[in-house]
């Protein structure tokens, strides 16, 4: 689904340089629910933006679903975007001003789908999310959790192929984090591709793969089933702490 | 094309964000509607001092004698001068003089047709008076040379003597008696201008001269001058003076003994000063609409500002920059358009309701006054509609200018980095 090789990227402020990411190499498969951790700084914000098509490489290549992504225009990013990836924010991000439905229907505005069938299509989403009740509920009336589940729905609305998950239970309790990361778990059985980013070890854990960035350069990749390494290394990161 | 989705969108963002949008709408609506009461204040003043010459041509001279005042080669003061159709054809050969008008006034006399009468002034001119004077030809027509060459007992009425006299009959053709001479009615004459009033026969002067002993004298002249300016109609004035001094042996520059009014001097003078307010009116209006485009301009930014997230969010969900920038564009000329016309439609009524009630003030004064009506100093006060719209597109262009800017730099930010952001 996502073949990265070799990519690299700068940031360029006046006279100075700063390279954030130093030549990454990484391959998900269709279907895989991958998670990104690494300290602040060590580009995974910026690995994120540009796995979202929100943002341009220097060197390497990045193909999703078969597609080579490169120097695409703002125009057909936004659409390519709007038509494979869904995303998932830390902070929820719903449009206030809106009620759930409309917040649900909103990737589908974009889709040019017409408002009657678009609201159908949210209402069946908040459905399998069992917030049926709360569509006509302003996001500032829901809480953490349903706000995350709502942003949930939103994603999914445009059946994308890959779900990018931004600190997706950074401001959720450790009850709810577990229930969003059931959810998740549940669309990721669905075929749906998720890569989520975190620097929580415990939801890292409930992913298949883990991969952790150092200073702009993979630093390990753990493949799921050897959680007990994972614990291992786990372990030994809170030793080192 | 109409994209209905599109329209929803603003309207719902406009509908759940009413203090943004009243705030945008006010202040635009506000910057219109001191435009247009400016306007149209300082148009009211410039129309009403300017209607104060509309009776008249405004190029247009009168003069007449009175008493010395000065000694002159051996005449005492206090000299009657008597002017005289001699008067009359020097000045008319007179350069730039364009036309002119002898006038003798007949005093009060009794009008009478059938049972009707009443007492009115007469007065004779000649046929080219009415191009000084401004009447409005009612009914018939006016004096003209062929009465004036047969010494014809014609008569041109005002609207008033034909209101009192004919009341429904056809004044034209009929007789009135002025004392015991019939005059044939040949025409009924207004005036722009109420306030100067109708109540006077108007005769050919010849007419004038051969029944009423008029003789040779005349009371007045009017006379217009051709396209000059300022100074060549003060030396006109002044070249009048002193030919008609030669000819009555007085001190040319005897005030007394010959009066004169010279309108042109008066007008041009006024309407410096109105040039000068209009100027003035207009700087204001110009720093009002300034200001307007100022408090659109910053609330266009803040909104924007506001919004970083909400676009940030929309970006993600796969909204195009055009797709952004549009709405932010679209949502800004919806709002200032909408409160633009609304000033415009508020401050043009308070004009419009101001000039309604002012009309019905003059009408009443009229009637009050009679004749008489005073110096008018306020008329009219509207706005040229062109000057409306015009400035209310600027402040629209700018408010769309003003969003156009962040909304694009808005549109091209990263949404992962604006959500961060918190």
């Amino acid at each position: 689904m996502i073949t990265i090789k070799n990519l690299h990227k700068s940031y360029y402020t006046g006279t100075n340089s700063l390279h954030v990411l130093k030549g990454i190499s990484l391959h998900v498969e269709q279907g895989e629910f991958v998670s990104i951790m690494g300290s602040s700084g060590s580009g995974k914000s910026t690995l994120l933006n540009i796995l979202g098509i929100l943002d341009n490489y220097d060197q390497g290549s990045y193909e999703l679903g078969g597609k080579l992504i490169k120097d695409m225009s703002e125009k057909k990013a936004a659409i390519y975007r709007n038509e494979t990836l869904g995303f998932i924010f830390q902070s929820f991000n719903l449009i206030s001003f809106k009620n759930a439905m409309e917040n649900v229907a909103l990737p589908l505005y974009y889709q040019g789908v017409n408002r009657k069938k678009r609201n159908k299509l949210a209402l069946e989403y908040l459905d399998r999310f069992g917030l049926l009740e709360w569509a006509d509920h302003m996001p500032n009336e829901l809480s953490g959790g349903q706000k995350q589940r709502v942003a949930i729905a939103r994603a999914l609305i445009s059946q994308p192929k890959v779900i990018l998950a931004d600190e997706p239970t950074g401001a959720l309790d450790t009850q709810t984090s577990y229930e969003v990361m059931d959810t998740l778990k549940e669309i990721n059985h669905q075929g749906i591709t998720i890569i989520i980013v975190t620097h929580e070890h415990d939801i890292a854990a409930m992913t298949s793969k883990i991969i952790k960035l150092r200073d702009g350069v993979i630093g390990d990749m753990i493949v799921n089933g050897d959680l007990a390494s994972f614990k291992k290394s786990y372990a030994k990161d809170l030793a080192t702490l | 094309m109409f994209d209905i989705d599109k329209w929803q969108e603003i309207f719902s963002t406009i509908k759940k964000n009413k203090l943004r949008t009243i705030l945008t709408g006010f202040s635009v609506a506000w910057g219109i509607f001191m435009l247009m009461v400016l306007l149209g204040a300082g148009n009211g003043l410039s129309n009403g001092v300017s209607s104060n010459f509309e009776g008249n041509s405004i190029n247009a001279m009168w003069i007449w004698s009175r008493e010395t005042s000065m000694p002159y080669q051996g005449y005492k003061t206090g000299r009657r001068i008597q002017l005289t159709m001699d008067d009359f054809n020097a000045v008319k050969k007179m350069d730039k003089v364009d036309k002119i008008s002898a006038r003798y006034w007949i005093g009060d006399r009794t009008y009478a047709f059938g049972n009707e009468y009443g007492t009115y002034q007469t007065q004779a001119c000649h046929p080219d008076y009415i191009f000084i004077e401004k009447f409005i030809i009612k009914e018939g027509r006016f004096i003209n040379d062929i009465d004036m060459e047969h010494d014809r007992k014609v008569m041109v009425i005002g609207e008033d003597i034909q209101k009192a006299l004919f009341k429904n009959t056809d004044p034209i053709g009929q007789f009135i008696k002025v004392g015991d001479v019939p005059f044939k009615v040949v025409g009924v004459y207004t005036e722009k201008d109420p306030r100067e009033g109708t109540r006077q026969g108007l005769i050919p002067i010849t007419t004038a001269q051969r029944l009423f002993n008029a003789g040779n004298n005349i009371h007045n002249i009017a006379l217009s001058t051709l396209d000059v300016s300022k100074n060549e109609s003060e030396q006109i004035e002044k070249n009048i003076r002193e030919d008609i001094a030669k000819r009555h042996k007085f001190d040319p520059k005897d005030e007394r003994a010959l009066g004169s009014y010279n309108s042109l001097k008066d007008y041009i003078q006024t309407m410096s000063i109105f040039s000068a307010i209009k100027m003035f009116v207009w700087l204001i209006g110009i720093g009002t609409l300034i200001a307007g485009i100022v408090g659109v301009s910053n609330i266009m930014l803040i909104v924007v500002k506001e919004r970083t997230k909400e676009i940030g969010i929309r970006k993600a969900l796969g909204a195009t920059p055009g797709s952004i920038i549009g709405l932010v564009l679209l949502e800004s000329i919806l709002i200032t358009a909408l409160a633009g016309y609304i000033g415009m439609f508020l401050g043009i009524s308070i004009m419009e309701g101001v000039n309604f009630m002012m009309e019905h003030q003059a009408q009443a004064s009229v009637g009050a006054n009679g004749d008489q009506g005073e110096f008018r100093m306020f008329m009219n006060p509207t706005v040229d509609l062109r000057i409306a719209v015009s400035s209310m597109l600027l402040l629209v262009t700018a408010g769309a200018l003003a969003g156009y800017i962040p909304a694009k730099k808005a549109s091209s930010i990263r949404p992962i980095e604006a959500l961060h952001d918190e």
